[in-house]
């Protein structure tokens, strides 16, 4: 067998069903909430697609990119609507990182004369 | 872009393209979509009765649509003559279908177009046009559509893949949604999508690429929030429909590398409850020559109705609607998913 050069297959996604082969009762009820999150519900579910799509970026899951990239085309959603929730998943990773810096600040400020 | 015929595709000959969704289908393997139905139980697929005739007058059209179906463009010469609309007119006053479907390339470009909607249309059956909306900008002679359209109450049915240019212009040729825009305006200006008019203008929505429409009532509200608030247009339903893996959107599919997937993603949708309702079962295709089919992607697949009676002269209903709808992979399509007819989602 050839040598497999990435962890990540995009042929996989389509597996993403087959988790259920060891514990079908898990799976299902993973399946299950997982349809209901997306429903429409007090948020439609393009709302829902856009805030996948964002996590998906944060989390930098790349099955995730895919399938939600297709799911927001799908559903209508524009590209400056799916760039807009990009940055915005980008922003809050962004600022997480920088909102450690007033520990840094305190820190500072106590060592210092 | 020329059509794949005036360019010498080998995609512009039909068993090409059948040959290579056979290929795709073995190379993946894709249940054949007769099996699907058997296990559905639709098997033999029959039609219900003829609701609608849908009369493909020719593939002369101005526009060169990258997901065109029928290959059609201004290069393409097929019209289908008077006398070929006559014997079309001659069905709907021997039978009681009820609609009369007229498509093309764009329709009104055949020179017997206003005389076969006026017969038409004088006859009490609905008349139904696919108009691509810049022919109404195509010249003097196109200008006054508008008006001749509400005379005859025909009703319009429009292709506007997106409420913005970029993916509109990328699928049906640059320029093509800034006319689209100024020829519904023209439209809503005679009374056509106007609530209490009673002049119905419906629009079609294709995704631009290779990937599914999403729910037909979501993309309604956002088109017409959009159109509304950006152009100040109006009309009554958005009717979603999804690109069928054949012909000019074959062609992308194969050059974009996305063919397989789409035929899995087409093959992984299959809703055997829109299968039950796709519009092969209610619908006759005429060709621009007389020559009749299940619907007009057979037609253009050159797939013609199975039985004795194969032209719209010879035409017989209680034999046409005994006769067994001829299928193919490319019928994937109708039923991923909420499904799609010419009237949009089905289930």
């Amino acid at each position: 067998m050839a040598q497999e050069t990435t962890y990540y297959k995009p042929e996989d996604l389509k597996k993403f069903g087959n988790i259920g082969e060891f514990e079908p009762d898990l799976a299902k009820k993973f399946f299950d909430y997982y349809g209901a999150v997306f429903a429409d519900g007090a948020l439609s579910a393009k709302e829902k697609s856009l805030i996948a799509l964002a996590v998906a970026h944060v989390v930098q899951c790349p099955y995730c990119i895919d399938a939600y990239t297709a799911d927001s085309l799908e559903k209508g959603v524009t590209e400056e609507q799916m760039w807009e929730a990009i940055h915005v998943g980008a922003a809050i990773r962004g600022g997480a990182s920088l909102v450690h810096s007033v520990q840094a600040l305190n820190k500072v400020k106590e060592l210092s004369i | 872009m020329k059509s794949l015929l005036a360019r010498g595709s080998e995609l512009s000959s039909s068993s090409e393209q059948l040959k290579i969704l056979t290929d795709v289908s073995e190379k993946k393997s894709l249940p054949l979509f007769e099996t699907k139905l058997e296990g559905s139980g639709l098997a033999p697929f029959l039609p219900t009765r003829i609701e609608i005739l849908q009369v493909n007058v020719g593939k002369l059209c101005n526009q060169t649509c990258k997901h065109c179906h029928v290959d059609a463009g201004p290069d393409r010469k097929e019209i289908m003559s008077q006398e070929t609309m006559r014997q079309c007119l001659d069905v709907l006053t021997g039978s009681e279908i009820p609609v009369l479907d007229i498509t093309g390339g764009a329709p009104e470009m055949n020179p017997n177009f206003r005389w076969f909607v006026e017969e038409a249309s004088g006859l009490g059956r609905k008349v139904l046009v696919r108009c691509n909306l810049t022919i109404l900008l195509a010249g003097e002679k196109f200008r006054d559509l508008p008006e001749f359209f509400a005379a005859n109450r025909v009703e319009i049915v429009s292709s506007l893949p997106y409420f913005q240019k970029r993916r509109t212009d990328a699928q049906r040729g640059e320029g093509v949604f800034d006319k689209s825009v100024e020829a519904l305006r023209r439209l809503n200006s005679v009374g056509y999508g106007i609530p209490g008019s009673g002049l119905v203008l419906n629009l079609v929505y294709n995704p631009a690429g290779a990937f599914l429409p999403g729910g037909q009532s979501t993309l309604e509200g956002d088109f017409k929030k959009e159109l509304k608030s950006q152009f100040g247009v109006d009309f009554n339903s958005l009717f979603t429909i999804t690109n069928m893996p054949i012909s000019r959107f074959l062609e992308y599919l194969i050059e974009s590398g996305n063919l397989e997937e789409y035929m899995e993603k087409l093959v992984s949708s299959y809703n055997p409850a829109a299968a039950v309702g796709v519009m092969c079962r209610n619908t006759l295709s005429v060709g621009w020559d007389g020559n009749l089919y299940d619907c007009d992607f057979n037609q253009m697949l050159d797939l013609p109705v199975a039985g004795t009676v194969r032209t719209i002269g010879d035409f017989h209903l209680a034999s046409l609607e005994k006769r067994k709808i001829r299928l193919h992979q490319h019928c994937y399509g109708c039923t991923a998913g909420s499904g799609s007819s010419c009237g949009g989602a089905i289930a």
